[in-house]
């Protein structure tokens, strides 16, 4: 949605006229949002404050090394932060629209569906429809999170990453279904202000990151107070007289049952497009058989003229606000500008916004190792201790920054791994660095800030080659 | 390298012809006691093999005066030569000389050495590599005794080649311990002299040097704990309750502090013996040329030599030179181990370590006043500067500005005790008077260089500044002689460039390297509340140098995510990025004000490193929501004077 809003103001920027239509059908607890799609109402804003609430939770405990006396108890009051976010989200739903119309972009609060190449249904809530026509038509629905299908209670009984922000009352004792991002960064922020959490994996956390990353960042999770239940899947949720729900689940291993009963149940077992009332089929969009995403080219075309589709809706393509932000902006310069940039996908950086953060950018070890083979590849690590850490003692076991080099000659960056504090922050650069093509040896001329985390990027000297021991000591 | 030279009086001249070092022609000369060395014919095979050729010349005189007990620089026609090398016959005393009238590269070899020596005309004599000088001071020296108590003294140490070190590191700071450890790895016999004079209020601290001990270390961590407090007013806008009163004990914070610090110089001596490295607990000082004096705390003295020398002795603030300053006024060197809180304070300076105190000090509820002379931060990009200023104003911070303390008097004793300050503004115009329980002086720092008797090895230094001019290899004026950190003229005052340096050096003297150290694009950050990161040119550097056409700022305002739910500082955080737009838009400096400064600016440097342009900048993906993406989205330019606020997301 965001996307949409920033190619519309592009477009609008160049004097053409544009209509955007936007409708959030409510999700099956009933949960609504305004203007501003994924990101804004259920995704990264929300989720990255309620991230910050549970750092804060850590600065109360780390304050108490530094000095300042803060007598107990201290506890958190889940309404107080839930409606501190939500009035934000809402003066960024406002702000949306003021800016919509200042320029002059027409705003419809109505579901959309395609007519044809050029014709536009809208309904409103109420079943009263509106007809648009355009030149060109845009798709950015995005995705929703999914229900697991076959387990009885789920969709009754649970909620989903489009409800957990918009509680009025704290989830109290929550099960966290799910190893995507979603799934640990609501778990940590969960047990960061002090909910009694537990993620059930069916296998591996965090598919498609740095497996060795994932680790570490569950590990630390863990040793945090959250509590996994590994290889297991739930085979249903009960609700009990007392208002608890009832999880009962499976160990793939043993075959074990074995149940426990959670005032919430969340699941975060993916994403799916959100196409289903677009009526794509009918006038010839197509779609991915597997994952039922568009199909666009490198231009964000679809296989029928004037329809164009961009974000998470897209086949093959990050799942990331700032990519679909990005093509909204060259799809309008494209199209109405004297532009023919395309947009470049790769080395797209990311975070993940879990207790200790990881930011990533290029490829995981995994890959890297796949695509060049073991013997081209030269991995450069460290584990190091934020100077933060030192005095709150807190323990930095997981604290960890990789480098995946290419072996020969200048050893060209092909990922980079960073966990720690302010992950996202320290990563941004270095994507821009590796834009930029930055080898090893760059990297090793370029001098530290300290004393910062991200300066250890720059101190990368040991390698896993060499079976070295990593830990950074001293300065 | 280093230890073939050590043992070169055993190796026959045939061996060595086949060595392409810098330091045969001596050892030919060293057999010739009582003679003449006119070794044209070495002389020239050197020269011939090496590139730059006034430092080889320098090596080649370095090389005469070390080797040998007595050095004569003569001329066959000059008769004061000739009355010279009489006087040690006279006494009995072998000598060397080198006439320079025979010699291939003599009149060279004559400007390089009068350039070293301070001297006019030949003869100069050196004893014992101790500079006596021309025929009247060799003389007027030997009926004072002088010559023949050198010769006496020191003369077993010196007699031999070999020295005690390879190096001998003055100072044990970040640069020292880097060089010295790294230079250890290669085998070398290193030595570092690390010693602490105590402060004007008695404060020491132990190995490390500024950096760890009262430096970036506690500042950052002193830092941090302000930062802390602002997190636990945020705290309660995110939902977490506690009593309303907080109160900071500095006792605790300090103690805390120290004790990490404490933890880290037990882990430096630790290091250093791992590696190997001998350390001393002793003030270095040089007393002859490849000789140094370690004094330790009891006043003992130890003499040492080595092959080479690093200064790394760093710097120590400035007082203000007014009365009551040194007895009654504190520093960044007693600040952070301070046993009690400092109070109602006034910071005196502009610098970045001023604003960095006087903004933790607020942030941990102190009343703070800053009084400063002329302008914020010199040096830095004046625009930054100045929002880092008026944020600290809107924080609390007092600013008194255009005037300089004349006298601090003390009202009262104690911990702390009660202090008058009187200020008369620049102007001369106007005299104010305040009271403060302690006065922080921040008004800059100077090289520790007068002291470690450099004059009597004969490296030069900037008589105002006091700082060390060296060549882009570190070499002071002095072949074996280098230079690292603090000390430098005209180089960056930053610990990841002493350390930098300081490995380079160590590769470049004893693996063969000859990757120098790049003190182009260094990136920094100033840890004021609101943090400051910067990579290359500010503003007005650009504009004065490439000229206003040629420039394109792109800026906006941003507001961290984290700051929207307590609602606080909205367009107080600013970016930056200068591009010269006749190189492609490259950015040639980058400013960010903003959370977490430090961490956002490392990777944009490294960018910076590699050539990055705006276009590039464009096309990269932003993180989102972090302040860092603001770069990837700047489209304002300052020329346009478009609308830069923030309103929404």
């Amino acid at each position: 949605m965001i996307a949409l809003l920033v190619f519309c103001f592009e477009a609008a920027q160049f004097g053409k006229k544009v209509a955007v239509l936007d409708y959030v059908e409510p999700s099956p607890k009933g949960t609504k949002w305004g203007l501003g799609g994924t990101c804004v109402n259920v995704g990264c804003i929300p989720k990255k404050l309620m991230h910050q609430a549970s750092l804060l939770g850590s600065a109360l405990k780390d304050a108490q090394h530094y000095g300042w006396n803060i007598s107990h108890p201290v506890r958190h009051d889940w309404p107080v932060m839930a409606e501190a976010i939500q009035n934000y989200v809402k003066s960024l739903n406002w702000g949306h629209r003021v800016q919509l119309q200042d320029k002059k972009v027409k705003y419809f609060n109505l579901t959309g569906s395609l007519m044809d190449a050029h014709t536009v249904r809208g309904l409103t809530n109420a079943g009263k429809e509106t007809i648009i026509t355009a030149e060109n038509i845009v798709i950015a629905t995005g995705g929703r999170p999914k229900y697991p299908a076959h387990i009885a209670g789920a969709l009754e009984y649970g909620i989903t990453s489009d409800d957990i922000f918009w509680l009025k009352e704290s989830p109290g004792k929550t099960l966290v279904v799910g190893a995507s991002y979603v799934s640990l960064e609501c778990a940590g922020f969960l047990t960061g202000i002090g909910q009694d959490t537990t993620v059930m994996v069916r296998s591996i956390p965090l598919r498609g990151f740095d497996q060795q990353m994932s680790f570490l960042v569950t590990d630390y999770m863990e040793s945090c107070g959250t509590r996994f239940l590994k290889k297991c899947t739930p085979s249903k949720v009960e609700k009990l007289k007392s208002g608890k729900l009832q999880v009962t689940w499976k160990h793939a291993d043993s075959g074990k049952e074995e149940m426990d009963d959670f005032d919430t149940v969340m699941w975060a077992v993916g994403r799916a497009p959100d196409t289903k009332t677009l009526n794509l089929e009918t006038i010839g969009v197509k779609i991915s058989s597997e994952t039922g995403k568009i199909i666009v080219d490198a231009s964000e075309a679809t296989s029928v003229p004037h329809i164009y589709a961009i974000g998470d809706i897209t086949e093959g393509r990050p799942e990331l606000t700032p990519t679909a932000i990005a093509a909204g902006k060259l799809l309008a310069q494209r199209l109405f500008g004297q532009s023919s940039e395309l947009m470049d996908y790769d080395n797209v950086p990311t975070t993940v916004f879990t207790p200790l953060e990881y930011g990533c950018v290029g490829l995981s070890e995994e890959k890297a190792v796949e695509h060049y083979g073991l013997d081209n590849i030269e991995v450069y690590h460290a584990y190091y201790k934020p100077l933060e850490f030192t005095v709150a003692e807190r323990d930095a076991t997981q604290c960890y920054i990789k480098m995946v080099c290419l072996r020969k000659k200048e050893q060209r960056i092909l990922g980079l791994h960073f966990i720690g504090p302010n992950a996202g922050e320290v990563i941004q650069g270095f994507a821009l660095g590796m834009k930029c093509g930055a080898t090893y040896a760059q990297m090793m001329k370029t001098v530290g800030i300290h004393p910062t985390c991200a300066e250890e990027v720059t101190k990368l000297r040991i390698t896993k080659r060499s079976g070295l021991d990593a830990k950074v000591t001293g300065c | 390298m280093g230890s073939s030279v050590r043992k070169g009086r055993a190796v026959l001249p045939a061996e060595q012809a086949a060595r392409p070092s810098r330091e045969q022609p001596h050892r030919a000369a060293a057999e010739d006691y009582h003679h003449e060395a006119q070794n044209a014919n070495n002389g020239q095979a050197i020269t011939a093999c090496c590139k730059n050729k006034d430092k080889d010349l320098q090596f080649k005189i370095q090389a005469y005066i070390d080797k040998n007990t007595v050095m004569i620089f003569s001329n066959t026609a000059c008769s004061l030569s000739a009355k010279v090398k009489e006087l040690f016959k006279s006494m009995s005393v072998p000598y060397c000389s080198l006439e320079l009238d025979q010699t291939e590269d003599g009149q060279k070899l004559q400007d390089v050495l009068y350039e070293l020596t301070m001297e006019t005309s030949v003869p100069i004599v050196f004893v014992q590599q101790k500079q006596i000088g021309d025929y009247d001071k060799t003389l007027k020296a030997h009926k004072e005794g002088k010559i023949q108590k050198l010769l006496e003294t020191k003369g077993h140490d010196h007699m031999q080649d070999s020295y005690d070190y390879d190096l001998i590191v003055i100072g044990g700071g970040s640069g020292g311990l880097a060089a010295s450890k790294e230079a250890a790895k290669y085998g070398k016999k290193v030595m570092v002299l690390d010693y602490v004079t105590p402060t004007p209020q008695g404060t020491r601290w132990g190995l490390g040097g500024t950096c760890v001990n009262v430096g970036c270390i506690p500042k950052k961590l002193m830092h941090q704990a302000a930062l802390l407090g602002q997190a636990l007013q945020d705290s309660r806008k995110f939902g977490w309750q506690f009593e309303e009163k907080v109160k900071h004990s500095w006792e605790t914070m300090t103690e805390a502090v120290q004790n990490y610090i404490g933890s880290l110089n037990w882990g430096y001596r630790v290091s250093l013996r791992e590696k190997k490295v001998t350390y001393e607990n002793a003030f270095g000082e040089f007393v002859g040329p490849h000789t140094i004096k370690a004094t330790n705390n009891k006043g003992k003295e130890k003499f040492y030599t080595a092959e080479k020398f690093l200064i790394a002795t760093g710097e120590r603030p400035r007082y203000l030179g007014v009365p009551g300053d040194k007895e009654y006024c504190i520093t960044s060197d007693d600040l952070f181990s301070l046993p009690y809180c400092p109070g109602k304070t006034l910071v005196v300076g502009a610098s970045y370590v001023a604003l960095e105190c006087a903004g933790f000090l607020a942030g941990l509820g102190l009343d703070v006043t800053v009084m400063v002379r002329s302008i914020l931060l010199r040096g830095f990009d004046q625009e930054m500067a100045n929002k880092i200023g008026e944020h600290m104003e809107e924080h609390g911070v007092k600013f008194v500005k255009e005037f300089v303390p004349i006298k601090v008097e003390q009202i009262e004793e104690g911990t702390p005790g009660k202090l008058k300050v009187i200020a008369q503004s620049t102007d001369g115009r106007e005299i104010i008077e305040g009271e403060y329980n302690t006065v922080l002086v921040a008004v800059g720092r100077d090289a520790c260089t007068r002291t470690i008797g450099l004059d009597r090895v004969g490296v030069k230094i900037n008589e105002r500044s006091g700082k060390i001019p060296v060549s882009d290899e570190e070499q002071t004026n002095v072949p074996y002689i280098y230079a690292i950190g603090d000390v430098l003229e005209g180089k960056l005052e930053l610990t990841p460039v002493a350390i930098q340096a300081g490995r380079l050096l160590a590769q470049r003297l004893y693996a063969g390297a000859t990757l120098k150290c790049d003190y182009v694009n260094v990136p920094t950050t100033v840890f004021t509340p609101l943090e400051y990161g910067a990579c290359g040119f500010s503003e007005e550097t650009a504009l004065e140098k490439f000229g206003e056409e040629n420039i394109e700022v792109y800026h906006s305002y941003f507001w961290p995510l984290e700051w929207t739910v307590p609602s606080r500082d909205n367009n107080k955080c600013y970016a930056k990025i200068i591009c010269n737009i006749q190189d492609n838009e490259r950015v040639i400096g980058f400013h960010v004000l903003g959370p977490n400064a430090g961490e956002v600016t490392q990777g944009f440097s490294a960018a910076i490193k590699c050539g990055l342009t705006k276009a590039q900048l464009d096309n990269t993906i932003g993180i989102h929501p972090v302040c860092a993406e603001i770069f990837t989205t700047l489209s304002v330019t300052k020329r346009s004077g478009g609308n830069i606020l923030q309103s929404g997301c």
